[in-house]
């Protein structure tokens, strides 16, 4: 029966959706934008593709410039889904935009806490992440305020509200309040997809549960050999995707990378992020294993996110779509910057989307 | 050979002359020992310079490494300067100056000191943490091939100037004092053999003079001799015929002739 309505209110918007990622760079793209000796070139290469002539009013070229105008492009396309959509799928693009906001609030979190002047990191924020009241939160001088402004202006206020309390954005390591509030999000993220039925809810809740298993991963290998406790980890993980509840356990009591290994195994998909090819491996140590953990991990999220396009009728594309753009911009920044840096022969270490 | 070149202004005496022979060994010991401290400072100097050649070719592998490690942070995690910079509360990485002596020559050098710091190691904790680890650890080899190039640029530069003012010094002493003293001395035994001849002759001639002096006298008390004996021959004709009156025949005790 989803099927049969789906069009009426999104029709419009998936095929919006798909024609753009139509658009997404190909790899005969990027064997192309890898020849380029300049970042000059980068840009004439990059004319030719959906990117246009996104550069043209750059008088310098720099990474960090090719990145954000990318990024603009990816917000100005989000932006344009956000005001067609109606419910529910705005509450959904909603949902997508509550993680990068996340990351700004944590963002003035840190300045409030060192008391700088929290106005010029609107400008570092993500423009995702952006929210009508964001410059209110600069107002906050003292964390309580900041607290109370959180609750009030922003969507984000049941995480704040459920998990932490104004105190604790004093105490805590800034990075373990992000994690905490992403942990609820996810969590959140998770049971809304399930209202909204099948497929959409198919499509996502794997999509999900391949992020919170990621994070928990994450947090697992990271907080190795630093303060953070066992129990203060054990409270990061999200009670949610496959590794929840045995896995989640288990890792929370791992002292090494290898007990992480051994919880991964029991779950087909995830046994191939441990394997290394003999050789490599063995000079690269514990953190080579980790580096080659986060490119494995970008793989699959892409895989699963390209999955999501072999699905009609559900909002699973609009989080894809928003996804696989983010990993382009990575990779064209990372071209960029081998390019910049004349690290030619790890140019191809980009993960290419179609 | 004693007139040219310049020399010391002193009176030729015997008393400089030690002096000057005094001073141009202190000389040539300073001499010999300066060129000594020369060679160990050029040893280290080309040792230094090979090691900074070395330093400097490493250092532009490591900040290449080092930028695209930063690379890779921003590529799993995106920007995170911010939350670097303001989780950092402590210097993990400090640089200590101790100072070396190479021949006489203190030499700073830079020791790096780093404490494990655990400021900001759970940035990137949900994604990414192992490479903000990995670009922290790289960039502080890089700085600490930057300290090490730091000490050794510093040493490099000293010792150059030392070996300058050495070698100004050997050069001083060899070619200009050790000459002057040489001629000094050299005046002075000329000037001091000068006077003995001068002496000699003086000598001579006042022994000539003498001798002349006295062969004059002789002669002429010879001569005076001979006429008080013509006189007195007269005198005893006078005498016989007006003896009282003759004055001249009257010996005076004071007179010699």
């Amino acid at each position: 029966m989803e099927g049969l309505f789906f069009n009426v209110n999104n029709g419009f918007l998936e095929g919006i959706v798909r024609g753009y990622k139509a658009g997404i760079l190909t790899q005969s793209h990027y064997a192309s934008l890898t020849q380029c000796e300049t970042l000059e070139d980068l840009k004439t290469q990059l004319s030719a593709t959906d990117y246009g002539n996104f550069l043209a009013n750059e008088a310098s070229l720099t990474t960090t410039i090719i990145s954000d105008r990318a990024t603009q492009l990816l917000v100005d396309q989000f932006n344009f889904l956000r005001s067609n959509a109606v419910e529910p799928l705005s509450k959904f693009l909603d949902y997508i935009t509550y993680s990068y906001m996340i990351d700004n609030v944590v963002l003035l979190i840190t300045g409030t806490l060192h008391e700088r002047d929290t106005h010029e990191l609107l400008e570092r924020c993500h423009p995702l992440g952006v929210f009508e009241s964001m410059p209110a939160l600069c107002v906050a001088t003292n964390v309580e305020e900041l607290y109370q402004s959180v609750l009030v202006e922003t969507p984000l206020a049941p995480y704040f509200r459920n998990c932490l309390s104004a105190a604790d954005l004093d105490d805590l390591n800034i990075e373990i309040i992000r994690s905490t509030i992403y942990k609820a999000y996810l969590e959140d993220f998770y049971e809304f997809v399930g209202t909204l039925g099948s497929p959409t809810s198919d499509v996502m809740r794997t999509i999900l549960a391949f992020e919170a298993d990621r994070r928990t991963i994450n947090i697992t290998i990271n907080s190795f050999g630093t303060e953070l406790t066992k129990e203060q980890r054990a409270k990061l993980f999200p009670a949610i995707g496959r590794l929840f509840p045995d896995g989640n356990n288990a890792l929370a009591k791992a002292d090494d990378i290898e007990q992480v290994r051994l919880v991964c195994e029991n779950i087909p998909e995830y046994r191939s992020f441990f394997d290394n090819s003999p050789g490599d491996a063995q000079d690269l140590g514990d953190l080579g294993i980790a580096a080659q953990l986060e490119d494995r991990f970008f793989r699959t999220e892409v895989r699963l996110n390209k999955e999501a396009f072999l699905q009609q009728f559900q909002y699973g594309v609009f989080y894809s779509y928003v996804k696989l753009k983010e990993q382009e911009i990575r990779n064209l920044t990372w071209i960029a910057e081998c390019i910049a840096q004349d690290a030619r022969d790890r140019i191809n270490d980009y993960i290419p989307i179609f | 050979m004693s007139g040219s070149g310049p020399r010391e202004n002193v009176f030729a005496t015997r008393m400089a002359l030690t002096n000057m022979k005094l001073r141009l060994k202190g000389a040539e010991t300073g001499h010999s020992l300066l060129a000594k401290k020369r060679d160990a400072l050029m040893t280290r100097f080309r040792a230094i310079l090979r090691k900074v050649d070395e330093a400097k070719r490493k250092m532009g592998r490591v900040m290449q490494l080092a930028s695209f490690s930063m690379a890779e942070v921003t590529y799993t995690t995106g920007d995170i300067s911010y939350l670097v910079q303001e989780q950092a509360k402590l210097a993990t990485f400090r640089v200590k100056a101790t100072q070396e002596n190479v021949s006489g020559v203190l030499l700073p050098a830079f020791e790096v000191d780093r404490t494990p710091g655990s400021d900001f190691n759970l940035t990137g904790l949900g994604r990414g943490g192992q490479q903000v680890q990995r670009a922290k650890e790289v960039y502080a080899k890089a700085l600490e091939t930057l300290v090490e190039l730091a000490s050794l640029q510093t040493a490099f530069t000293i010792l150059d100037e030392v070996i300058r003012a050495t070698n100004r010094r050997v050069n001083a002493i060899e070619h200009v004092i050790i000459p002057r003293l040489d001629n000094t001395i050299k005046y002075i035994v000329s000037e001091l053999d000068e006077m003995d001849r001068e002496e000699f002759f003086r000598l001579k001639k006042v022994q000539g003079k003498k001798k002349r002096d006295a062969a004059i006298a002789a002669e002429k008390r010879a001569s005076l001799e001979k006429a008080a004996k013509k006189a007195a021959a007269k005198a005893v004709k006078i005498t016989q015929s007006e003896p009282a009156t003759d004055l001249l025949s009257t010996k005076d005790e004071d007179v010699i002739f």
